[in-house]
């Protein structure tokens, strides 16, 4: 029998993934908006450069309340990319490779990127 | 690339169900990934009913309750029945692990079977394994050295030496870490995956072996090596308890200190 006739067995659709795995994908979504965020840091850029006019635009564009929910998430993003990045150098060091540290900071990244997250949205309102 | 759909032929149908006798306590059910290459057609998922009081603890012990009493046309690699063989493998409740080491007890609720995830189905619960063991081989996975052996006796290893070989050496080659890597699911054809690399790294670290540089020469590839990108499923997975990312991430380093 042909092997092309074969079914291929079901991988994605089935398995059910450990925070170690969820950690792996969260770190590729959160690099991929991390990348979409630099179009709003050049937006900001380009208005700074374009005078006080430019600029005010700007202001208003990142003092919406929806616009400042999206930065909210994407902080959140950069610090839980930040966070799994010092995670992945210490696996270059070869340290933290043991499955009980592995999965411990797993779920240390994901509080530690929200307690960053919290504390920089509370010192940038409370400027 | 990675394809998250499965292609239209392997998409899973409902199944038929196998009840149990009437009077039965304690059902434990079992819904088990089935296809048979006489039927075609389409892959489906059939129920099955068993006593949990007339069966053996393991997994594999109520696939064979299920084959001996309810339906003998089931299919299943099987051999040792302890862990050590690897024949069992297949995805139990979400997850890759050796049937004959996996309690029933410790999965809630009914258990799903399949077999071990994005392989070619031979027949229900048993893959083509053809690629898996051709990537093995291909990363030689015997002692290769110029010397040759003392006349009279094998080629000798310090304590020290041999003990660089523990948690490489026990693996059994069941596939469970390599069909459970996500990153291989989309790369199986280049990508030579956890089992394959903790093996290179047994022979990298062999104190006997003398082609490191060939082997090292060998894997030093954007895809053989490093589409590893540090998921961890593998180490999660292996029923021996072995840590393949760990054994990657040393390769990675040894080739970062050659530079």
């Amino acid at each position: 029998m042909d092997s092309d006739d074969r079914p291929l067995s079901p991988h994605l659709q089935i398995y059910r993934f450990p925070t170690t795995v969820i950690t792996s994908i969260t770190h590729r979504i959160t690099g991929a908006l991390l990348a979409l965020g630099t179009l709003g840091v050049t937006y900001w850029l380009i208005a700074l450069a374009a005078g006080p006019q430019a600029y005010a635009g700007a202001r208003a564009f990142f003092g919406n309340g929806f616009v400042q929910f999206i930065l909210f998430l994407w902080t959140y993003a950069l610090f839980y990319h930040l966070c799994n990045g010092i995670r992945h150098l210490g696996w270059v060091l070869d340290y933290g490779f043991e499955l009980d540290q592995a999965r411990k900071s797993a779920v240390a990244v994901f509080v530690a990127a929200g307690i960053l997250t919290v504390v920089t949205w509370l010192f940038a309102l409370s400027q | 690339m990675a394809k998250f759909r499965l292609p239209a032929n392997s998409r899973i149908q409902p199944g038929r169900r196998h009840s149990t006798s009437v009077g039965v306590k304690n059902v434990k059910v079992l819904k088990v990934y089935r296809w048979s290459p006489d039927q075609g057609g389409n892959p489906r998922l059939d129920t099955y009913e068993i006593d949990r009081d007339s069966c053996g603890p393991m997994v594999l012990d109520a696939l064979i309750k299920i084959k001996n009493e309810l339906d003998s046309t089931l299919t299943f690699r099987r051999s040792c029945r302890e862990g050590v063989c690897g024949s069992c493998a297949m995805n139990i409740a979400g997850r890759n692990t050796l049937a004959c080491t996996k309690p029933i007890d410790e999965i809630e609720g009914e258990i799903r079977v399949y077999p071990l995830p994005s392989l070619p189905v031979i027949k229900d619960l048993v893959p083509d394994m053809t690629h898996f063991y051709a990537q093995y081989a291909s990363i030689k996975p015997w002692l290769q050295a110029k010397t040759p052996a003392p006349s009279n006796r094998e080629r000798l290893q310090s304590q020290e030496d041999r003990a660089k070989l523990d948690g490489l050496y026990e693996c059994i080659l069941c596939a469970c870490c390599t069909t459970g890597c996500p990153s291989w699911w989309w790369n199986s054809k280049r990508y030579l995956g956890p089992a394959a690399l903790l093996q290179s790294q047994r022979w990298l670290v062999d104190s006997r072996d003398e082609a490191t540089g060939e082997r090292l020469d060998d894997l030093e590839d954007s895809f053989k090596l490093y589409r590893c990108h540090t998921i961890m499923n593998c180490t999660e997975v292996c029923p021996k308890g072995l840590n393949p990312a760990q054994a990657i991430a040393r390769i990675k380093g040894r080739l970062l200190a050659r530079g």
